[in-house]
């Protein structure tokens, strides 16, 4: 099952525009085939059917009779599709809100303080309740991205000093790719996330554990962790809530443990990675804002702090 | 010898041929004289153009190979997910400099190149009207080209990608020199693309074989002449932005900056209005030469010439209505995007007439598959595919999935490949002949082709379902368990089949390509001009014309062409001549005297490139000292090669006709010129009043100009913009010195208006300047000084200009009927003055009527 493909949709949006895709080939292949055929008519038929086709009237027919009605008719249909794709009307009380900002290069996602509870931060991944419409607030943090979620719907740029706004909806349960679409930098190869479509009660329960702050450390060599994380100085990019670390450079860390990929999908995520990207992200992920430990931490140390990083669920 | 006037028009078929033979003694040799080509190291110096358009075409092939083998090894890296054969920032440099070299260093001086080649001789002109010009922008574009490569080898070239979009692109992002080698480089290379129009323009409109009207040019000319009048919409619109851009990059004025006031969707709406007519530039020409060579391999005439002109000229317009489309995902408003999207519809229509106007020309002859013709029908078959995909992403809902993923690299491949490189092989194994008298390879030419065929359709196809799969253009990688590997390896295999038939095609041209002074010999059987045996001066005699396919019609014309029996057999000046025609009905009108071999534009072209270059790497003293030669070599270039004035009275070219040899006014080919420019340079000034309406509309909220912004008092402006009107009153005063034969007093006037002019600029500069306004703080101060900018440009090049028509005046090159240059000088004059004072009403009035604050 490919995740991040325009022809598996997983929701209403993504489902039209591939029938569209389908409709678009289908129609294109015979027009294809017609042209083709017109050109073989031309080369090597008799010369009663050559005489037809050699005349001005064929050309006008072909070239400007053919496509003027074919096209008026699919322009009514794409509007249509436009419309059924397009945002719901402001103020639909049923959409939810989330923010995405893109940065160099990763995304940080927002979601906004509702009935339910407070506000939070998190970042790379994207979870949403299935079968209602979510709204996506785009905006960057320093140059231009693009949002592409292909089993959901088409790309948005995020663009510097504008917000722009995209509908998703995802009808089952299930994990789906987006990746960045703007060309944004030395690493915008690797730049990608994951939006996971939840049940509304799962989606719920997932609100309420990314609410809670971090977990407190609860053996010696996670309480470790958590101090040299202090002492190198993770803190002056990154959050972690419940803590005294509140940068905003970097993803927010609350519950970095529970995510399924790290670096903007670069890697999966476990304490094995966690450790290789601290001690080398440089190497891993050439010209990313977030510098190599390798020569700052111990063995020890960096096992300590991957722990305790993949503590935080 | 001459019939009487009233016996017939000289031009009628009916009338006797316009030479009597014998030729005189010697003629034919004096004309070979001339045109020479120079040998040994001075052959940089030549300006014949099957010479310079040889070499041309030549570089832009040898750039395309560059570019080539980049994209060869970036299909190495993609063969396999995960690969770590090129690093990230290597890889972007790649693709960065693939993409920018195809556009500019290949497309669209490779037919540049062949329209430099061929005009002449489809249109029998002995050569275009500005020879040195064509050669000074081959020059400049080769070395600047040269260098645009060489910097990859010091990993400092451009890795913005070819659309170069901000902020990316500004000092924050990329601090390096790398996106200034594009600015400058390109910028520079763009400058001598508009060179070449304005000379294809001018050599089209006026330099036709007498009796060619418009309505019996060879469709190639229409096709170039669409694509030249483009390119002067098109080019300053980029043209404009690099400025903006390498401005905000040099001295930090924030065009495209949000935290002050700039927009990122400046630069797209800019890049784009030339991004997107750009593919029609590259694809009209081209278009233009299928239109020669189906006629030539079925032997048939083409079925409906009208309507295939008509296309040409319609899709140049409807080109420019196109822009949005590769802005579908920036959030645009949706009723635009229907717009956009049913004006991209449009477009398919003049493309589908020429599609059905070839295969109709095919139905009517007896095609003969030629290596040529397999080229052409690789091309149909490649191009159809393409424009099908490009009906697709103007399809809004399905271009958000598709944009900016390997469905675009596609699409663009198949439309940039099909419609330009196969009409172009076509084209090289068509008119190879026409250079040497002999084809080139069958047997080579057939592997070519096949290689290429299924080389490019097994490359790029299955980019169109691996970019659907979900893999984003401009990745140096991609995971694995995207289900993306095998169609990335299916395009790496076709990249190197495609690369073979690369390779074979330079053995081909290695082995069988050679330009010969006499070439003759027609063995495609072509029917117009271009297959009249031809000299270093072209053909020998210029002949009438009465319908398209002249060789067609009158199969003697080759033989009386070639004894000297229609006009011009020979020489009336003992320089390089070619006759001027009316633009329209191309009756002879004068003989223009051309300038010959030369090293002052060689030097220019040189130190222009040397100028740019010293920029980019911030050696400033080095790119002053480059300016300056740069300056001196144009000046001994017009100096000695232009405006020789009368030197006869009347030149009989046969016929009866006898026509003067200088011209002055709307007549001369140097005032359409300069009217040509003049349009290029409204263009762009077009797009700085596109800057601030764009931005203010784009700040409506915060406002524009910015609350707290005190706008200077309007006294000071009214007396800047005196001044200037001033300086204008004072150019016309010293137009009517020149009439009295008063030169002297001509050139005092001329230096007053120039002071006059540079008096008011400078006081509208300093009036924000006192006023508080600083550049650098928000994007309207920014605007307000790009204004300045364009401004004081002008008053650098009407300074050049008044002191270069002084200094003839005084050395008594300039008189009441010796007056081209002056002319010149005095309606760029009056066009700079009106778009001075433009410029300050832009600047004062429109902040107060448009303003929030």
């Amino acid at each position: 099952m490919n995740l991040q493909s325009v022809l598996s949709p997983a929701g209403p949006y993504g489902a039209q525009i591939a029938q569209l895709t389908w409709l678009l080939f289908g129609g294109g292949a015979v027009i294809f085939g017609a042209v083709l055929l017109f050109l073989l008519v031309a080369l090597l038929a008799g010369p009663r059917s050559r005489a037809t086709l050699g005349s001005r009237r064929f050309v006008l027919a072909a070239g400007v009779g053919f496509p003027v009605a074919v096209l008026g008719l699919l322009l009514v249909h794409i509007l249509l599709v436009g419309r059924a794709v397009s945002l719901p009307v402001p103020g639909d009380a049923q959409a939810l809100r989330i923010e995405m900002i893109g940065r160099q290069f990763w995304w940080e996602v927002r979601y906004p303080e509702t009935e339910s509870g407070a506000g939070f931060v998190t970042a790379n991944e994207v979870h949403i309740p299935v079968g209602r419409d979510v709204v996506l607030e785009v905006a960057s943090g320093d140059v231009i991205h693009s949002v592409w979620i292909p089993a959901l719907h088409g790309k948005i740029d995020m663009i510097p000093g504008r917000v722009n706004r995209r509908v998703i909806r995802a009808d089952r349960p299930g994990v789906m790719r987006g990746q960045c679409t703007e060309y944004c930098g030395v690493q915008h190869a690797l730049m990608a996330f994951f939006v996971v479509a939840r049940t509304p009660q799962e989606y719920e329960d997932w609100l309420q554990r990314q609410r809670r702050p971090a977990a407190e450390p609860e053996d010696e060599f996670l309480a470790m962790g958590r101090r040299v994380f202090g002492e190198v100085g993770c803190g002056a990019c990154h959050a972690v809530r419940g803590t005294e670390w509140t940068a905003r450079l970097g993803p927010d860390l609350t519950h970095v443990g529970s995510r399924l990929s790290l670096a903007a999908g670069a890697l999966d995520n476990h304490r094995g990675t966690l450790a290789g990207w601290i001690a080398g992200a440089q190497d891993l992920k050439p010209g990313n804002a977030m510098p190599s430990f390798a020569a700052a931490l111990d063995g020890p140390e960096l096992r300590a702090v991957a722990a305790w990083l993949e503590s935080l669920k | 010898m001459t019939p009487p006037e009233s016996l017939a028009d000289p031009l009628s078929r009916d009338a006797p041929l316009p030479n009597p033979l014998p030729r005189p003694e010697g003629e034919l040799e004096e004309l070979e004289r001339i045109w020479r080509r120079p040998r040994g190291w001075r052959f940089v110096t030549v300006v014949n153009n099957n010479w310079i358009g040889t070499l041309y075409l030549g570089t832009a092939g040898l750039f395309c190979v560059f570019a080539v083998i980049l994209s060869l090894l970036m299909r190495a890296q993609l063969a396999v997910p995960a690969n770590d054969f090129l690093a990230a920032e290597r890889y972007n440099q790649f693709f960065t400099v693939h993409g920018t070299a195809m556009m500019f260093l290949f497309a669209v001086p490779a037919v540049e190149a062949l329209g430099v080649y061929l005009l002449p001789a489809m249109l029998a002109a002995r050569d275009l009207p500005f020879p040195r010009l064509s050669a000074f922008a081959f020059w400049a574009y080769a070395i600047g080209g040269t260098a645009f490569f060489v910097s990859l080898f010091f990993g400092v070239a451009p890795n913005g990608g070819w659309f170069m979009y901000p902020p990316l692109t500004s000092k924050e992002y990329s601090p390096g020199i790398n996106a200034d080698f594009w600015l400058l480089g390109i910028g520079f290379i763009e400058i001598s693309a508009i060179a070449g129009a304005i000379e294809i323009i001018v050599g089209i409109l006026r330099n036709r074989a007498p009796g060619m009207s418009l309505s019996k040019m060879p469709l190639f000319a229409w096709a170039m002449l669409v694509f030249a009048v483009m390119i002067v919409f098109a080019f300053p619109a980029v043209i404009w932005a690099t400025i903006l851009l390498e401005l905000e990059r040099a001295f930090d004025w924030p065009f495209f900056l949000a935290d002050r006031g700039g927009d990122p969707l400046l630069w797209q709406h800019l890049f784009w209005f030339f991004g997107h007519p750009e593919v029609y530039i590259i694809f009209l020409p081209a278009a233009g030469a299928v239109s020669m060579i189906i006629p030539a391999m079925v032997q048939a005439r083409m079925v409906g010439y009208g309507l295939v002109a008509l296309a040409l000229v319609g899709t140049g317009f409807l080109s420019f209505g196109l822009w949005v489309h590769h802005m579908f995902a920036t959030g645009i408003p949706s009723l635009s995007l229907s717009f956009f999207s049913a004006a991209s519809f449009a477009v398919t229509v003049p493309s589908g007439i020429q599609v059905f106007a070839w295969i109709a020309t095919i139905a009517t002859g007896r095609p003969s598959l030629q290596v040529p013709m397999l080229f052409i029908l690789g091309f149909l078959f490649i191009f159809v595919l393409g424009g099908l995909t490009g009906v697709m992403v103007a399809v809004v809902p399905f271009d958000w999935q598709v944009h900016d993923t390997y469905f675009i690299v596609a699409h663009l491949h198949y439309v940039l490949i099909g419609g330009m490189v196969f009409p172009l092989i076509a084209g090289v194994y068509y008119w190879a002949p026409s250079a040497s008298g002999r084809r080139m390879s069958r047997r080579l030419g057939t592997w070519v082709f096949w290689l290429l065929f299924v080389g490019v359709n097994l490359t790029f196809f299955p980019m169109h379902i691996s970019g659907l799969m979900g893999m984003p253009r401009r990745v140096w990688t991609y995971p694995e368990g995207m289900g993306l590997d095998p169609w990335n390896m299916a395009s790496t295999i076709g990249a190197g089949i495609a690369a073979c038939g690369i390779l074979l095609l330079i053995l081909d041209l290695v082995l069988h390509f050679r330009i010969s002074n006499d070439a003759e010999g027609n063995p495609y059987k072509g029917g117009t001009l271009e297959w009249l045996p031809q000299g270093n001066y072209a053909a020998r005699s210029i002949p009438r014309i009465h319908s398209r396919e002249p060789l067609w019609d009158n199969p003697a014309l080759e033989e009386e062409v070639k004894q000297g029996r229609h006009f011009l057999p020979g020489t009336v000046t003992g320089l390089r001549e070619t006759i001027v025609t009316s633009p329209v009905e191309a009756r002879p009108q004068y003989v223009a005297i051309i300038p010959g071999p030369g090293w002052g534009h060689v030097i220019a072209a040189i130190c222009t490139a040397g100028f740019f270059l010293s920029l980019t790497v911030q050696l400033v003293w080095l790119a002053a000292a480059f300016g300056a030669v740069a300056i001196g070599a144009v000046v001994w270039w017009l100096w000695t090669g232009t405006d020789y004035g009368p030197l006869i009275e009347k030149a009989d070219i046969g016929g009866g006709l006898r026509l003067p040899v200088y011209v002055t006014g709307p007549d001369s080919v140097g005032w359409w010129a300069m009217v040509v420019l003049i349009l290029v340079d409204a263009t762009t000034f077009g797009c700085l009043i596109f800057t601030h309406a764009f931005l203010w509309l784009s700040q409506a909220q915060p406002g524009w100009p910015p609350e707290g912004t005190t706008l200077p008092e309007l006294a000071s402006p009214a007396v800047a913009a005196a001044l200037v009107a001033g300086s204008a009153a004072l150019v016309w005063l010293s137009d009517l010195a020149l009439r009295r034969g008063r030169h002297i007093a001509m050139a005092v006037l001329m230096l007053g208006a120039l002071a006059l002019f540079l008096g008011g600029v400078t006081l509208d500069l300093g009036t924000w300047w006192d006023a508080g306004l600083r550049p650098t703080v928000h994007s309207f101060a920014a605007a307000v000084y790009a204004n300045h900018f364009w401004q004081g440009f002008h008053a650098v090049l009407l300074a050049m200009m008044a002191l270069y028509v002084a200094a003839r005046a005084f050395a008594g090159l300039i008189g009441p009927v010796r007056r081209v240059t002056f002319d010149n000088v005095r309606i760029f004059w009056f066009y700079a003055a009106a778009q001075a004072l433009a410029g300050m009403a832009l600047v004062h009035l429109f902040p107060r009527l448009a303003g929030s604050g």
